[in-house]
Order: C-alpha cells, then sequence, then structure tokens
C-alpha cells in the first residue's frame, strides 16, 4: 500500500513536471499589450460599474476593479 | 504540487500593480437625475512586496426622477466614499485588503473586502477568492427616529486563462446575501380604490435576499494591433429577478499615442416576484414593491473612447501620462413600469416609462 502510494505521487510530480505552459514566456507579447487588460484603467470601470448596478437589479461578478461600498 | 509545478515550469513571477494617479470627473444625466462629482484614485508600491492605494470620491446628486416628481419634491444630496487598500506579494500571491466608507445624508455604508489571488501553471491560470462584508445603516430625511441597518456578505470566486498568445478568458462567479432593512424608506407602491383612481402606500421588502451571478469574458488580440472584447453575465436572486448581460467591445489604438474604444451592451431582466406597477387592494401581499429597478425591463448602452497617451519618456519622476474621455449612452424601456406623470387615463393604461441617461468620464492618469 505504501509502495503504491508512493508511485502515485511520483507519477503526479512527473506529470506535474511534465505540464509545460503552452504559450511560452516569449510568445506573450501580445498579451502583456494594455489593450489585453479588462480593466486597464481602475478608476473609469469602478465607476461605470457603480452606474450599472445603480440602474439594474443584477449584481455581482462585475470583474475588474470593484468599489465594494456596499450600497445600493 | 503546486510547488512541484513551481519548480518546473520557466515562471514569471507575480507582479504588483502599477504605481500610478488618476483624477477624474464623471457625470451621469438622465431620467431627470444629475449626479456628477470628482473621483481620485492613487496607488504606490513600497518595497517590492506591499502596494497601497486609496480613492476619494464624491457623488453630487440632484434628483427630479418620476418617483420623486410623482411623490415629492426636487432635491440635492451629496455622497462622499473614501477607501483605502493594501495589496501584499509573496511569490505568485497576491492578498488584498481594502476598507470602504460610504457616507450621504440618510446611509451609511462601511465595508471590508479580502481577496487572494494564486498564478499558477507557468503564469497560465490565476486564481482568485475573495470575501467582503459590508454594513449599512439607513436613516430617512424628516423622520428623526427612523434608523435600520443592513448586512451584507460578498463570495467571490475568479479563474482567469491564457489559452493562446492571443486569447485571455475570464470566469467569475459571485454569491451576495443581504440581511436586514432593504427598502427604500421613501418609495411607495400605488393600489386601485376604485376602477378611475389609485392611492398609495409603503414598500415592504423581504428582509433578506441572497443572489448569484456568473460572468464569462474573453479578450482577443486581433491580427493586428487592436482587441475584441466580449463578456456574458447571467444573474439570479431569491426575490425572483433573473437577468442577462452581453457586451462587445472593440479597442484600437493607433501609432501616435491614441487608443480609440467602442462597445455595445444589453441588459434584461424579469421583474421581482413581489413587484407590481399597481396592486388591487391596500395590504394585497405580505410583500410589494414598486422600484422600477425591480420591474422588469431592457436596457441597451453604447460607449465610445478615447485615450491620449503623453509624454511616454517620461517627464521629472512621472513616467508617463494619459488623458481620457469615455461617454455612454443608455436606453432603458420598462415593460411594467408605468409613467404616472401622464394623468387623466385609467388606473394602470398610462404608457410605459422609458429612459435615457448619458454618462460622461474625464480623466488624467499619471504614472511614476
Amino acid at each position: 500500500m505504501r509502495r503504491l502510494f508512493a508511485v502515485i505521487v511520483l507519477m503526479l510530480l512527473l506529470s506535474g513536471c511534465g505540464i509545460q505552459p503552452w504559450v511560452k514566456p516569449y510568445e506573450r507579447a501580445n498579451l502583456a499589450d494594455p489593450i489585453m487588460s479588462f480593466s486597464r484603467d481602475p478608476v473609469a470601470s469602478a465607476y461605470i460599474n457603480h452606474v450599472f448596478e445603480a440602474r439594474e437589479g443584477a449584481r455581482g461578478a462585475e470583474g475588474g476593479a470593484g468599489g465594494g461600498c456596499g450600497c445600493n | 504540487m503546486a510547488g512541484a509545478l513551481g519548480m518546473c515550469v520557466p515562471l514569471m513571477a507575480a507582479v504588483l500593480p502599477e504605481d500610478r494617479a488618476d483624477a477624474m470627473y464623471h457625470s451621469y444625466s438622465g431620467g431627470g437625475l444629475e449626479v456628477n462629482g470628482p473621483s481620485i484614485l492613487a496607488r504606490k508600491s513600497i518595497g517590492k512586496h506591499v502596494s497601497v492605494w486609496g480613492n476619494y470620491y464624491v457623488d453630487s446628486i440632484t434628483s427630479a426622477t418620476i418617483d420623486v416628481v410623482t411623490s415629492a419634491s426636487q432635491y440635492t444630496e451629496e455622497r462622499t466614499e473614501q477607501t483605502l487598500g493594501a495589496d501584499y506579494l509573496h511569490d505568485n500571491t497576491t492578498m488584498s485588503l481594502s476598507y470602504t466608507s460610504s457616507i450621504e445624508n440618510d446611509f451609511d455604508a462601511k465595508a471590508m473586502n479580502f481577496s487572494i489571488s494564486q498564478l499558477m501553471f507557468g503564469d497560465l491560470t490565476t486564481v482568485t477568492l475573495g470575501y467582503a462584508r459590508g454594513w449599512d445603516i439607513i436613516t430617512a430625511t424628516g423622520s428623526p427616529n427612523f434608523e435600520e441597518e443592513a448586512n451584507r456578505q460578498k463570495y467571490k470566486l475568479g479563474l482567469s486563462q491564457v489559452f493562446s498568445k492571443n486569447l485571455l478568458m475570464d470566469l467569475s462567479f459571485e454569491t451576495i446575501t443581504d440581511e436586514g432593512y432593504l427598502n427604500n424608506p421613501y418609495r411607495s407602491v400605488r393600489y386601485l380604490v376604485d376602477p378611475t383612481s389609485y392611492a398609495t402606500e409603503g414598500e415592504v421588502y423581504p428582509n433578506t435576499r441572497t443572489s448569484h451571478a456568473a460572468a464569462v469574458r474573453a479578450l482577443y488580440y486581433l491580427p493586428y494591433r487592436a482587441a475584441i472584447r466580449t463578456e456574458v453575465r447571467g444573474y439570479t436572486d431569491t426575490w425572483g429577478i433573473n437577468g442577462v448581460m452581453a457586451e462587445l467591445g472593440y479597442i484600437h489604438p493607433t501609432k501616435n499615442g491614441w487608443t480609440f474604444e467602442g462597445s455595445y451592451r444589453v441588459y434584461s431582466q424579469d421583474s421581482a416576484s413581489f413587484y407590481s406597477d399597481l396592486f388591487n387592494a391596500p395590504n394585497e401581499f405580505i410583500y410589494r414593491a414598486r422600484d422600477k429597478e425591480l420591474s422588469a425591463y431592457s436596457t441597451q448602452t453604447i460607449g465610445f473612447g478615447a485615450s491620449y497617451e503623453f509624454k511616454k519618456h517620461g517627464w521629472g519622476f512621472i513616467d508617463k501620462g494619459s488623458a481620457n474621455i469615455f461617454y455612454n449612452h443608455i436606453q432603458i424601456d420598462y415593460e411594467n413600469f408605468r409613467d404616472l406623470r401622464v394623468t387623466g387615463v385609467t388606473p394602470g393604461t398610462e404608457p410605459l416609462y422609458s429612459l435615457q441617461a448619458n454618462v460622461l468620464r474625464l480623466f488624467i492618469s499619471v504614472w511614476y
């Protein structure tokens, strides 16, 4: 039993080492561009989220920079 | 396991947010409501592991909305919100804590936010867990003995994933529970007295509300330097409101420092189970509401933005700056909320209400 556990742990570690990021660091130039940000300007996205939260019944999962004042 | 992965894959460690300051003027105008004011946001790192930030925000409100003109008189008030926050970075883990205080003459809200983010699998995946707690005190102008409380809790789960060198996706879930006085103390419902006239009485809401929201967002880098942003969000709560939102955006930078942005957003929701535009009798149900935000309606929003980056090679202690303008036009069409400014007709046959709002954000940002 102990040997089986050791084999499983070893397999997990090896498989972990086997996982390589499929987007290499040198392929991330486009992802690092400021236009590839869900919240490029936190001050502006927090405000527009607040406007929609005040006008709409739905709330939560807005993403980006949430103000979180808890107010209605 | 994560540690094992961490040893095996080439890592680009997580970083703290950039040091920057933003000064914004915001304005909302629509449906008889005018709200404007400043928002100042500044962030500064202290050493390699800590970044602190603060936000000062003011809403100066002049309200002559349809609720106000049909039941009271125009009023002005001011809301001031202040937030202090800190992020702590350790290897690929970022812990964030913030405290917010929002004060207006009849509503006092305090909130604490905590979140922890872990970057993993060679920087391709970020998992975020968040918890927030809010405490509200509600009073009413003209009723010195009225004071109620409400407590709120938020649970957030986020998963951000790099799918390819051009595609980034984000999945988020949030559950919010409210407990306490959730009414607006000023708002009333209307009920039929006879077939030709109606009277009003106060709203009564349940003392609890639990909501669930889930959103999927994607950003795709186009073959030329531009990006498409999409978002779909679903919502449901124990008041019977179900909503869905979808947004599509396009971001286009130019070589001479400009970035242009356009977006189109749609939202629609059902009404709360205890909402009615016109009740048949007083005290008809235990709970009753006529808040238009709890009615059934659909919203369309178009947005345009332009940003210009200046001093790209630095100026004194400033690394760069940007000047920005964003404009949104919102159209809301209510499906069971009627315009009571129209009189002389049989109750329940007034035209349906709709509103258009213009939202402006003007801001300057500097990085240092």
